[in-house]
C-alpha cells in the first residue's frame, strides 16, 4: 500500500473508493434519487433479470447518474419478465417490461435522462398500500 | 471490479456480537458464496446502530431494510428470500410496538426520527476495521485540511467558534481548553483520549471506538498539531476489549497510509498514538487521576489548577478531551463551525449521544441535538415505559447526576437547564425507572457504587458517603427517623462542599435529588414503615386474608422456615418473626388468599 504523502493523495483515494461506500449514503434518501426496482422472483431470474439489473447498475455509474437501484419481489407481469420498475423523483412510478440490455439502454437515455417516454411501458393496474 | 449491489450491514458492537452476530456474519457470507453471488452482495460487519433492545441488527442496503433478532440459521432464508428473490422476511422486520405494523424502511422507524447522528455518524455505516470506508466517507480530509490550509490558530478559532463544549460531563469549551494546552509553555505535550468510560449503564464511548476508531484519531491529530503536541495517548479501560483491539488496528493502519507517523500530508508534523489501560476504576475518568494512572501512581484526583492543561502527563501541557467530544470534531472541521452552530441551544450546540437504559422499550444508543426535551427521547425515541407501566423518574449523569420526574419531562436537555433542574449532563447515561422502583432504593443503589469507588484520599467522600449509605439501610430497613432526613441534607452539602474532586462533590446528587422530586417515598418509608412500590423486603409483610383462606395448607407445606400455622380447613397465619419474605406462599395460593404489604 503506498502511502498518502499529501491531500491530493487522500482525494484521489477518496474517490476511488467512494462507490464502495455511496450506496449506503444513497439509501438515506431515495425520495431524491431516481429510484429503479428490478423485480427478481424466480420468473424474473430465469428471464435474466439479474443481467438486467448488473447492466442497470453498471451503466448508470459509466453515465453518472445518481440512482438507487433495487431488487424487489414478482410484480405479476410474469409474461413480460424481467420487469422494471423506474421511479423519478416526484413522479408516479412507471413500469417497462422485457427489459433486456437493448431495452435498458433505451430506458436509461430516453427516459431517465431526458424523461420521454418509450414503448414497453405496462400499464399499473393495482394499487399499492405502503405500510410506513 | 463493479461494486456491490446490495450491502448486508451485520452489527458487530458488543451487545450485538454476544448474541452471535459474527456467527451469523460468517453465515451470511457462506449463503451468499453459495449461491454464486459473491459479486452481487456484500457483507459488512459495522459498529453500533444503537438499538441493541433488539439486537443483532442486520441492516439491508439500499432498501433499508431493518431485520431485528436475527439468528445464525436465519442467514440461508434472509440470502434465499431477500438477496435471491427480492422479498423481505417479514417475521424478522422490526414491528412498530404502538401501531402493530411492520415497518418495511429503517428510516420509518421512530427510534430514528428524532436523531441526529454526528458523533455517530459512521457507527452502523462502515466497516471500522477497514480504514478505507473512513476515507471513504470523507475520512481524514478534516486533517489534511488543517495541515496544508489552516494555521493551529484558526483551526482552534473554528472549534471555538462552533461552541463545542467536553462531552465527558462537565461541558468546559472545547475550544477554549486547546488554546489554553497550545498557550502553555513547553516544548513537549500531550493528547490524551478520555476512555474511561464509567458510569453504570453507559456505553457510549465503547460504542464509539468500536464503531469508527478513525474518527477519534483523527480529532487526536488534529488536536496534536493545534497544540503543537506530537503524542498522544488514549487511556481505555481493559474491560473494553473489542474497543481495545478496533483501535489498535486503526492505529495500525493508520500508520501504514502514513496519517500518523512523520511528515503528515507531506508536512513538518507528526504524530502517533499509544494506548494507556485503565483497570476500570471509576474515579479514574477525572482528568487529573487519569493522569496519575496514566503515570502508573495511584489513581487519586489532585488539587486543580495547575489544570493538566498547564501541567498534565509527566508534568507537561497535556490537553485531556472524551472520546465523543474527539469524534465530533472532524465533521465540524469539514462542515464549518456556522453549520454547527445551527444545531442545538443558544449555549449548548450540537448533538449529544446518551446510553438509554432501564425501563425503556428501546434500550440502546442514540444521538440527539441538544435542546430535544427528555419526553421526547424517554417517549418517542425511546419508544415509551416497559409494559405499558407508569414512568416514575430517569437518573441523568450516572452516579454523579441527579433523578428527575415528570414534571421535569418538558425540560429540554443542555448542561444549564439539566443543572437548574437538579441533574447534570454528565457523559450520557439515562437509566429510566418506572412505577415499580423504590426511589430510596435507587438512591441507595448509586450511593453504593460511589462508595465502593471512592478512591479515599478525602475524608468527607471516604467516610461522609459510607455514613449516607448507613442511613439509606436504615431506612429501607425501616428503621429510619425524622431526623434522617435533615442528616442526609446536611450530610449531603458538606460532602458536596469540601471534596476535593468531582466524584465526592457529586456523589450526594442522587441522594438530594431523589429527595427533592421523591420526598413523599423517604416519608412512607419512615413514618408508615412501608415501601410504596414493594421492593425494600425489610419493609413487606406477607399476610393471610382470612375470608380467602380455606386451609388447604399449600402455603405452610411450601414455607421453607415454618413460618406458616394451621390446621386443614382453618385459616392459616403467617408469624412475621418468621418470614423471610421470600414469596413461596403467595406464589403457592390458588385462592389469592396471601397479599404482600
Amino acid at each position: 500500500m503506498d502511502k498518502i504523502k499529501n491531500l491530493a493523495d487522500l482525494r484521489n483515494l477518496k474517490d476511488k473508493l467512494q462507490s464502495k461506500t455511496k450506496l449506503r449514503e444513497k439509501s438515506e434518501v431515495p425520495e431524491q434519487m431516481i429510484q429503479v426496482k428490478v423485480a427478481m422472483a424466480t420468473c424474473c431470474i430465469a428471464s435474466g433479470s439479474r443481467e438486467t439489473m448488473n447492466y442497470i447498475v453498471d451503466e448508470l455509474d459509466k453515465r453518472n447518474i445518481d440512482a438507487v437501484v433495487t431488487q424487489t419481489g414478482c410484480m405479476g407481469y410474469c409474461y413480460a419478465e424481467p420487469t422494471v420498475e423506474v421511479t423519478l423523483p416526484g413522479k408516479e412510478p412507471v413500469v417497462f417490461g422485457y427489459v433486456d440490455a437493448r431495452k435498458a439502454d433505451e430506458i436509461i437515455e430516453k427516459y431517465i435522462k431526458a424523461g420521454t417516454l418509450v414503448e414497453g411501458i405496462i400499464p399499473v393496474n393495482y394499487q399499492k398500500i405502503e405500510n410506513n | 471490479m463493479a461494486d456491490y449491489k446490495i450491502h448486508m450491514l451485520v452489527c458487530g458492537g458488543t451487545g450485538c456480537k454476544s448474541s452471535q452476530s459474527q456467527i451469523l456474519a460468517e453465515h451470511l457470507r457462506t449463503e451468499i458464496k453459495n449461491q454464486g453471488l459473491d459479486d452481487f452482495a456484500q457483507v459488512v460487519g459495522t459498529g453500533c446502530f444503537g438499538f441493541c433492545e433488539k439486537g443483532p441488527i442486520v441492516k439491508i442496503i439500499p432498501d433499508n431494510t431493518f431485520y431485528t433478532q436475527v439468528k445464525p440459521e436465519d442467514a440461508k432464508e434472509i440470502v434465499e428470500e431477500h438477496v435471491v428473490k427480492g422479498r423481505k422476511v417479514s417475521r424478522l422486520l422490526y414491528k412498530d410496538p404502538k401501531t402493530e405494523k411492520i415497518v418495511m424502511d429503517s428510516r420509518g422507524m421512530e427510534f430514528y426520527k428524532k436523531q441526529m447522528r454526528i458523533a455517530l455518524r459512521n457507527c452502523g455505516v462502515i466497516d471500522p476495521e477497514n480504514i478505507e470506508e473512513y476515507i471513504a466517507r470523507d475520512g481524514y480530509s478534516a486533517l489534511g485540511k488543517v495541515l496544508t490550509s489552516m494555521t493551529p490558530e484558526e483551526t482552534i478559532n473554528v472549534i471555538k467558534k462552533a461552541g463545542l463544549r467536553g462531552r465527558g460531563g462537565a461541558g468546559f469549551p472545547t475550544g477554549l481548553k486547546w488554546e489554553i494546552t497550545r498557550q502553555s509553555p513547553g516544548s513537549e505535550k500531550y493528547v490524551v483520549c478520555n476512555a474511561d468510560e464509567g458510569d453504570p449503564g453507559a456505553f457510549m464511548d465503547r460504542s464509539i471506538l468500536e464503531g469508527d476508531p478513525h474518527s477519534v484519531i483523527e480529532a487526536m491529530a488534529i488536536n496534536g498539531f493545534c497544540t503543537g503536541a506530537s503524542n498522544g495517548l488514549v487511556y481505555i479501560r481493559a474491560e473494553y476489549p473489542l474497543a481495545i483491539e478496533r483501535l489498535k488496528k486503526a492505529i495500525e493502519q493508520a500508520r501504514q497510509y502514513g496519517l500518523l507517523g512523520k511528515n503528515i500530508f507531506g508536512t513538518e508534523f507528526g504524530f502517533d498514538i499509544t494506548l494507556r489501560y485503565g483497570a476500570g476504576a471509576f474515579v479514574c475518568g477525572e482528568e487529573t487521576a487519569l493522569i496519575h494512572s496514566m503515570e502508573g501512581g495511584r489513581g487519586e484526583p489532585t488539587m486543580k489548577p495547575p489544570f493538566p492543561s498547564v501541567k498534565g502527563y509527566l508534568g507537561k501541557p497535556t490537553n485531556v478531551n472524551n472520546v465523543e467530544t474527539f469524534a465530533s470534531i472532524p465533521v465540524i472541521i469539514n462542515k464549518g463551525w456556522e453549520w454547527y452552530n445551527t444545531i442545538g441551544t443558544e449555549k449548548s450546540k450540537g448533538t449529544k449521544v446518551f446510553a438509554l437504559a432501564g425501563k425503556v422499550n428501546n434500550v440502546g444508543l442514540i444521538e440527539v441535538p441538544m435542546g430535544i426535551t427528555l419526553r421526547e427521547v424517554i417517549f418517542e425515541i425511546g419508544g415509551g415505559i416497559k409494559n405499558g407501566k407508569k414512568f416514575k423518574g430517569v437518573q441523568i449523569g450516572g452516579p454523579s447526576g441527579g433523578c428527575l420526574t415528570y414534571k421535569h419531562l418538558d425540560v429540554p436537555i443542555d448542561y444549564e437547564s439539566l443543572i437548574a433542574a437538579g441533574a447534570m449532563m454528565g457523559s450520557g447515561g439515562m437509566i429510566i425507572m418506572d412505577e415499580d422502583d423504590c426511589m430510596v432504593d435507587v438512591a441507595k443503589y448509586f450511593l453504593d457504587f460511589t462508595v465502593d469507588e471512592s478512591c479515599g484520599k478525602c475524608t468527607p467522600c471516604r467516610v461522609g458517603n459510607k455514613r449516607m449509605h448507613e442511613l439509606l439501610t436504615s431506612i429501607t430497613k425501616g428503621n429510619g427517623t425524622e431526623e434522617d432526613i435533615d442528616r442526609l441534607i446536611n450530610l449531603g452539602n458538606v460532602i458536596k462542599d469540601t471534596s476535593l474532586c468531582m466524584l465526592g462533590q457529586s456523589a450526594p446528587n442522587p441522594v438530594l435529588s431523589i429527595l427533592d422530586n421523591f420526598r413523599d417515598e423517604y416519608e412512607a418509608h419512615i413514618h408508615d414503615k412501608k415501601c410504596p412500590s414493594g421492593v425494600c423486603k425489610a419493609l413487606m409483610r406477607y399476610e393471610i386474608v382470612e375470608e380467602n383462606c380455606c386451609g388447604c395448607t399449600a402455603c405452610a407445606r411450601a414455607c421453607p422456615v415454618g413460618a406458616i400455622t394451621g390446621e386443614r380447613k382453618e385459616v392459616h397465619r403467617i408469624d412475621p418473626a418468621l418470614c423471610i419474605k421470600c414469596g413461596a406462599c403467595l406464589d403457592r395460593c390458588k385462592f389469592n388468599a396471601v397479599i404482600v404489604n
